[in-house]
C-alpha cells in the first residue's frame, strides 16, 4: 500500500521476510505474430474465415426455420427444425466467438501491465468532510434533537409495511378441516383410476394391485385434482394368511383385500411401487418403504407414520365400498394433525 | 477535450460526439477503457454464469410469447400422438405446443433449460474458486454475500421455472414442496394454503410461480448482478500470486481492446456451446412425463441438479424421530433436512466473517492464496464440498442402485454414513495433502528442482543434481501469507472470556499445523551449504529461449 | 454389495418370488387350447430334463422353485422366452439372459405346464400389433406401470437390490405376458383390472415411444434430470472450461 493509505492490523499473520526480492513482472514473451508479418497475416485470414463461418451458420439457421414446416403427427419435421436451427445458431455464435478471441490473442498486444489499486477506505480528510455533512444535515433537520419526531417516525416506518403483508391474506383460504377429510365416505365404491369403473371384490385376484379413486371423482365439476390428491388409494389382495392385521381393524379388509392411502406420509409422493412377494410398498421419491402385510408399517426410509388404511367392505352387488373416510389425515404429517 | 468537435468525423466519430455531448461518455471511456483485468481461466467462471443468464433472458422472452400460465383444463390437440385428446392444463398444452408446433420453439426451450443448468453450475464453480483462493477476504466479504444470494436466486429461478410446464415430473416436485411446507411447525398448513391458493395442487400455483419466475426473481438477479459487478469495479479484480503481483496493484491486460474482444467473444462461445448442446441433446422431455395427475409418479423422479442436494437431504433423513409435544407433531423427516440445509447455507454465507474472526487480519487482500497455502480453509472447503456432494448423490440413490447393480437400501444407508464420515475424511486428507504440497514447495525453494540426473562426485559421493528454480517461479513459491495460532489472553479487566478461549482454540485448529515459508536466513544458508548440488547454469535452455525478448 | 451370502434365505426367497403366479391363476382362469398330446409329451420330457430339479417332477414345486400348477402357458413363455428361466445366478432377482430353448421347445413346455391346471394363456396376436389408442395406453401406463418402470419404460429401482427392468426391446408378447402373470415381484394385472384392450393400448404406447426417436436429440438414457445434471457438469461445463483455458493461455 502506498504511504498515504492506512495501515491495517495484520491480526495473526506472521511477518516472515521473503528470501528474495520481488523480481517484478516477467518479461514479455514475443509471439510469432509479433515477429513476423507473415504469421500475422495468416492469423488475420484465420479470423476472417471464422467470421465467415459465422455467416454461414446464420444462413443454416434461417434455412432450418423455413425448410422444415411443422407437419401434424410428423415428429421428424420438428426434430429437423430444432436440429438445424440449433446447429446453425451454434455455428454462427462459435464463429464470432472463436474469431474475436483469436484476434485478441494473436494480434492485440499481450504485454501484461500493472495498475495501482487504492484502498476502499476514503482518505481521512474525506471522512472528516463526510462526517461534517452528516452532522450538518442532522443539525438542520433536528433529527437527533427532536426526539418526538424521530420516535414517531420509527413507529410509522415499522407499521406501514404491515398492510403490505396483510394484503396477501387471501392468497389461500383459511385451513379448515380439509386436510383431515377426503372424498371417501361410507358406501363410496372403489373405482379404477382413471376410468372410474367400480371394482368387484372378485376382480381383485391375489397378487393384483389396483390404483383406485372414489367412484364419482371423474364427474366432479371442480376440485377434481385436489380430491384425487388426497383420495388416491392402492388396493391389493394378499393371501389372508400373510396378512398380519391389527385385531381392532380386522374388519377393515375383505378376504385379504386391503386398501391403503397412496400418499406418502413423508412428503406426499404417490407410494405406488408394490412388490408382490415381499408385500412392500416403496415410494420412488425418497425410498420410504412400507410393509403392506403388516399394516403398512415403515420398514425403511424417511417416513415416520404408517400409510393410513381405508376400511372397506362389499356392497350387495359385490362391489368394494368404503366403510367410512380415512380415520386419520392422509399424506405428510403436519403440525396440528392430531387435534 | 476542447475544440475537437468541428473536425471531420465519420459516422462513428459523429455518434461518439453526439453521445459525449449529451451523456459525457468520454469520461467513462477514458476512465474505464484502459482498466486492467488479470487473465486466468478460473476468472471467467462468473462470466459463464452471467452470460448464461443473458441467454436465459433472451430465450425466456421467446418462450413467454407462447407459454400460457393457466391450470384450466383442455383437451390436447397438438402434434404429439400419444397425448392427443388427453386432458391437461393449458400450461402443459402450451409447453407441448412450444415443443412440437412452433418452429424454433423446441430449440429455444432446450437452450433455456440447458442454459439454466449451466447458469447455476457455473455460479457454483465460481463460488468454489472464490472460496478456495480466499478471494472473499477483505475488502470483498460483502461481495461474497451478494454472490451467495445470487446463487440462491439462481436456485429459486430454476425451481420456479422447473414447475411451469405442469407435467407429471414437476407436479410431483411441487407435491414434495407442499409436503415439506406442511411439515413446518405452526405455520406449515397455512403457508401451504397460501402458496397453492387452497389445497394442493389447486389452480393458482403455476401462474404464481410464473410471475415469480419471469419478474421477481430475474429482477432480483439483475439487481444483485449489478451490485456484484459494481463491487468488482470498485475493488478491481484479484490476481494470483506471482512476480510483480502485489496487494497494491493489479496486473493484466487493458479492457480495450483485449478484454472487449476476449470477453465479448466469450459470450458468443458460451452461447454457441449451449446452442450446440441444445440442438443435439434432449432436455426435460415433458411429453414423456405426461400431464400432472396426483395419482401417478415415474420412477426416477428427481429435481434438476441444483435442487438435488435438498432432495438428497430428504432421502437421507432419519425415520421415526417425529416429536409430539402436547399433541402437536414435529415431523423430523422434514425438519431435520430443512434445518441441516439452512445451517449449511448459513455457514457458507458467513464463512468470510468466521475466518476473519479467527485471523483478525484487517488488511486488504488482493493477491489470491494458492489453496495449499491455506490448508485449513482448503480442508474446510473440501469437507463442505463432500457434504454437499453426498447429499447431491443422495438424490440419485435409485439410479446408482440400478446402474451399479446394488441394493437401494444399502446405497441409502451407505450415503447416510458417508454424510457424517465423508467430510471428516475429506478434511483430514485435504489438510495433509496441502501440508505435503507446502513442504514440497519449501524443498524446491531451498534445494531446487530435482532433475533425475545422478552424478558421482570426485570423492565418490553420489548426488542427484538439483536445478535452481528461476526467480519468477521462486517468487510464486515464497510469496504467501501465513498465520500463527494465538493463546487465550486476558482482556482489559484481566479476564479470559469464553469467546477468547474459543477463538484461541479455533486458531489452533487453523494454524497449529503449518509450514512456514522459507525465510531469508534459511534460503541463504541452504544456498551456501548446498552449492555443489546446484548447477551453475541458472535456467534450462528451453526456459532461456522463452525468456529472450 | 448386491450378492450377499443369503444362503438358505435365498432359497426361501426364490420360492416366494415365483409362487405368486399360482395364486394369481387360481382366481383368474384364462385358459386356451392346451396343445396336442405329442406337444405336451415333448414338453413334459423337456420339463423333466431342465426344470424338475427345482419345480418338482410334476411341477408341484420343490425347495428350489415354486409350484407351477396353474401358472399357465403365458408364464412359461415369458420366463423361458426371455431367458430368465432356467434360473442360474443367485441374487435378489432373475436376469434376462440369452434364451436357451427353441421356440418349439418353449411352446412344448408351455403346453405341458398349461395342461397341469388352467392359467393365463399366451396372448392373441391381435393385442400385440400396437394399433390401439396410444393416449389411453400412455395414461394407463403412467398410472399402473411408470412408478416402477419409469414414464417411458427406462426401468427403476425396487427394494433390496431388486429392480424393474427397462422395457426397451421387450417384445409385445412378453410385455403382455408379464402383465397377466406378474413375474417375480411384479404385481398381476388381470383382465378385469386392465382389459385386453387396455393392455393393447399400453403396448401401442410403448411401441410409439420405442419407434420414435426423441425430437429433442439424444436422450441420455431417458432417466431424467440426474443425467441432464451430470451432462451439464461434465460435458457442458467441461467444454466451456476447456475454452476458458484456451482463452487465458498465452498465444505463441
Amino acid at each position: 500500500m502506498s504511504e498515504l493509505e492506512k495501515r491495517y492490523s495484520p491480526g495473526l499473520a506472521a511477518q516472515t521476510k521473503r528470501p528474495i526480492e520481488d523480481p517484478g513482472i516477467e518479461p514479455h514473451r514475443v509471439r510469432m505474430t509479433d515477429k513476423s508479418e507473415k504469421h500475422a497475416r495468416t492469423a488475420e485470414r484465420q479470423i476472417a474465415a471464422m467470421f465467415g463461418v459465422s455467416v454461414i451458420g446464420a444462413i443454416i439457421a434461417i434455412w432450418g426455420f423455413f425448410a422444415f414446416p411443422i407437419v401434424d403427427g410428423d415428429l421428424s419435421a420438428t426434430r429437423n427444425n430444432s436440429l438445424w436451427m440449433g446447429l446453425g445458431m451454434a455455428l454462427s455464435m462459435l464463429g464470432i466467438g472463436f474469431g474475436a478471441v483469436h484476434w485478441a490473442k494473436t494480434l492485440m498486444p499481450d504485454n501484461e501491465v500493472s495498475e495501482l489499486r487504492h484502498q476502499a477506505r476514503s482518505s481521512e480528510e474525506t471522512r472528516a468532510q463526510a462526517l461534517e455533512v452528516v452532522k450538518l444535515a442532522d443539525g438542520e433537520s433536528g433529527f437527533t434533537r427532536r426526539k418526538l419526531i424521530r420516535r414517531t417516525m420509527y413507529g410509522a416506518l415499522a407499521f406501514f409495511p404491515i398492510p403490505g403483508i396483510i394484503i396477501f391474506g387471501d392468497l389461500g383460504p383459511v385451513v379448515g378441516d380439509s386436510l383431515r377429510h377426503t372424498m371417501w365416505k361410507s358406501g363410496t365404491r372403489l373405482a379404477k383410476d382413471p376410468t372410474g369403473i367400480p371394482i368387484k371384490a372378485s376382480d381383485v385376484t391375489i397378487g393384483s394391485v389396483f390404483h383406485v379413486i372414489p367412484e364419482g371423482l371423474e364427474d366432479l365439476e371442480e376440485h377434481k385434482l385436489e380430491e384425487k390428491a388426497k383420495a388416491a388409494v392402492l388396493l391389493v389382495r394378499v393371501n389372508p394368511e400373510d396378512l398380519n392385521e391389527d385385531p381392532a381393524k380386522a374388519d377393515w379388509s375383505y378376504q385379504g383385500i386391503v386398501a391403503y392411502s397412496k400418499i406418502c406420509t413423508h412428503v406426499g409422493c404417490p407410494v405406488a411401487l408394490y412388490e408382490q412377494h415381499t408385500h412392500h410398498l416403496l415410494c420412488p421419491c425418497h425410498q420410504s418403504t412400507f410393509d403392506l402385510a403388516n399394516h403398512c408399517e415403515v420398514v425403511f426410509g424417511p417416513a415416520s407414520r404408517p400409510l393410513p388404511q381405508l376400511p372397506i367392505t362389499v356392497d350387495a352387488e359385490g362391489y368394494l365400498v368404503a366403510q367410512s373416510d380415512f380415520l386419520e389425515p392422509v399424506g405428510p404429517s403436519f403440525w396440528d394433525m392430531r387435534k | 477535450m476542447t475544440n475537437t468537435t468541428e473536425q471531420k468525423q465519420g459516422f462513428v466519430g459523429g455518434t461518439a460526439n453526439y453521445l459525449d455531448e449529451r451523456l459525457g461518455l468520454g469520461a467513462v471511456v477514458k476512465g474505464f477503457g484502459r482498466k486492467i483485468f488479470p487473465d486466468h481461466w478460473s476468472f471467467m467462471l462468473g462470466e459463464v454464469a452471467m452470460y448464461s443468464f443473458v441467454i436465459l433472458v433472451l430465450s425466456g422472452t421467446f418462450l413467454t410469447f407462447f407459454y400460457q400460465p393457466s391450470m384450466a383444463e383442455v383437451h390436447y390437440d397438438g402434434s404429439y400422438a400419444p397425448l392427443k385428446g388427453a386432458q391437461m392444463s393449458i400450461a402443459y398444452a402450451s409447453s407441448l405446443d412450444i415443443s412440437f408446433d412452433i418452429r424454433g420453439g423446441l430449440i429455444m426451450r432446450q437452450v433455456h433449460h440447458w442454459a439454466a443448468l449451466l447458469f447455476v453450475a457455473a455460479a457454483g464453480l465460481h463460488m468454489l474458486r472464490v472460496f478456495f483462493t480466499g478471494a472473499f477476504r477483505k475488502p470483498r466479504e460483502l461481495n461474497w454475500v451478494v454472490g451467495f444470494l445470487l446463487f440462491l436466486m439462481g436456485m429459486a429461478a430454476g425451481f420456479t421455472g422447473y414447475s411451469l410446464p405442469d407435467d407429471l415430473l414437476s407436479g410431483n416436485g411441487l407435491r414434495i414442496i407442499d409436503g415439506m411446507i406442511k411439515g413446518i411447525p405452526v405455520i406449515g398448513p397455512a403457508v401451504s394454503s397460501g402458496f397453492f391458493g387452497g389445497e394442493f395442487p389447486g389452480t393458482e400455483v403455476v401462474a404464481r410461480l410464473y410471475s415469480l419466475h419471469i419478474m421477481i426473481v430475474p429482477a432480483l438477479i439483475i439487481v444483485l448482478m449489478g451490485v456484484h459487478l459494481m463491487m468488482v469495479v470498485i475493488h478491481k479484480h484479484t490476481h494470483y500470486s506471482g512476480p510483480g503481483r502485489r496487494d497494491d496493484n493489479v496486473v493484466g491486460y487493458p479492457l480495450m481492446p483485449v478484454y472487449v474482444a476476449k470477453a465479448g467473444g466469450f459470450f458468443f462461445l458460451v452461447f454457441g456451446v449451449i446452442a450446440a448442446i441444445a440442438a443435439t441433446f434432449t432436455i426435460n422431455p415433458i411429453w414423456n412425463y405426461g400431464p400432472y395427475d396426483p395419482s401417478p409418479v415415474s420412477a426416477g423422479t428427481q429435481p434438476d441438479w441444483y435442487i438435488g442436494w435438498l432432495d438428497g437431504a430428504l432421502r437421507l433423513a432419519p425415520s421415526g424421530w417425529d416429536v409430539v409435544i402436547a399433541g402437536f407433531v414435529i415431523p423430523m423427516g422434514v425438519m431435520v433436512p430443512l434445518v441441516v440445509s439452512l445451517v449449511f447455507l448459513a455457514l457458507v454465507a458467513a464463512y468470510p466473517f468466521i475466518e476473519n474472526w479467527v485471523t483478525k487480519d484487517k488488511r486488504e487482500h488482493h493477491v489470491l492464496d494458492r489453496p495449499r497455502n491455506a490448508p485449513t480453509r482448503t480442508a474446510i472447503g473440501a469437507a463442505g464440498v463432500t457434504f454437499y456432494g453426498v447429499l447431491w448423490a443422495g438424490a440419485s440413490t435409485d439410479l446408482i442402485a440400478t446402474n451399479f447393480q446394488m441394493s437401494l437400501n444399502q446405497v441409502l444407508t451407505a450415503m447416510q454414513i458417508l454424510l457424517i464420515l465423508g467430510p471428516v475424511i475429506a478434511y483430514w486428507v485435504t489438510k495433509r495433502a496441502c501440508l505435503s504440497l507446502q513442504r514440497k514447495d519449501r524443498e524446491m525453494v531451498l534445494h531446487g528442482r530435482e532433475t533425475g540426473r545422478v552424478v558421482r562426485l570426485p570423492h565418490g559421493e553420489y548426488i542427484e543434481v538439483h536445478e535452481p528454480v528461476d526467480k519468477y517461479e521462486l517468487w510464486k513459491l515464497v510469496d504467501f501469507k501465513e498465520y500463527e495460532p494465538v493463546l487465550p489472553r486476558p482482556d482489559a479487566r484481566g479476564k479470559i472470556t469464553v469467546g477468547n478461549r474459543l477463538r484461541s482454540a479455533v486458531s489452533r485448529l487453523y494454524f497449529e499445523d503449518r509450514i512456514a515459508p522459507v525465510s531469508k536466513a534459511e534460503y541463504e544458508l541452504a544456498h551456501a551449504d548446498h552449492a555443489p548440488a546446484i548447477e551453475d547454469k541458472p535456467k534450462s535452455k528451453r526456459k532461456q529461449k522463452a525468456l529472450t525478448k | 454389495m448386491r450378492r450377499r451370502p443369503w444362503a438358505a434365505g435365498l432359497v426361501v426367497f426364490f420360492g416366494l418370488v415365483l409362487s405368486g403366479g399360482g395364486y394369481a391363476a387360481a382366481t383368474n382362469v384364462v385358459q386356451s387350447d392346451i396343445g396336442s398330446a405329442e406337444q405336451i409329451d415333448e414338453g413334459r420330457k423337456l420339463f423333466l430334463a431342465n426344470c424338475a430339479s427345482c419345480h418338482g417332477t410334476n411341477g408341484e414345486g420343490a425347495i428350489g422353485g415354486p409350484s407351477l400348477i396353474g401358472v399357465g402357458a403365458a408364464s412359461v413363455d415369458f420366463q423361458v422366452g426371455t431367458g430368465r428361466m432356467p434360473g442360474q445366478a443367485s441374487g435378489p432377482q432373475l436376469y434376462k439372459k440369452p434364451v436357451q430353448f427353441t421356440d418349439e421347445q418353449i411352446a412344448a413346455m408351455a403346453a405341458y405346464v398349461a395342461s397341469l391346471a388352467p392359467g393365463p394363456a399366451i396372448p392373441d396376436e391381435e393385442y400385440l400389433r400396437g394399433d390401439g389408442d396410444p393416449t389411453h395406453g400412455g395414461e394407463l401406463f403412467r398410472i399402473n406401470c411408470a412408478m416402477c418402470h419409469n414414464a417411458v419404460g427406462a426401468g427403476g429401482a425396487l427394494t433390496e437390490g431388486k429392480f424393474a427392468p427397462s422395457l426397451a426391446g421387450v417384445s409385445a408378447k412378453h410385455t403382455y405376458e408379464a402383465m397377466v402373470t406378474g413375474p417375480q415381484n411384479m404385481p398381476v394385472f388381470n383382465d378385469t383390472n386392465l382389459t385386453p384392450e387396455d393392455k393393447k393400448d399400453i403396448i401401442t404406447y410403448l411401441k410409439y415411444v420405442e419407434d420414435n426417436d426423441s425430437v429433442g436429440g439424444f436422450e441420455l438414457g431417458s432417466i431424467g434430470p440426474v443425467a441432464e445434471g451430470l451432462f451439464t457438469w461434465i460435458f457442458g461445463l467441461g467444454f466451456i472450461i476447456a475454452i476458458t483455458v484456451w482463452l487465458g493461455a498465452k498465444s505463441n
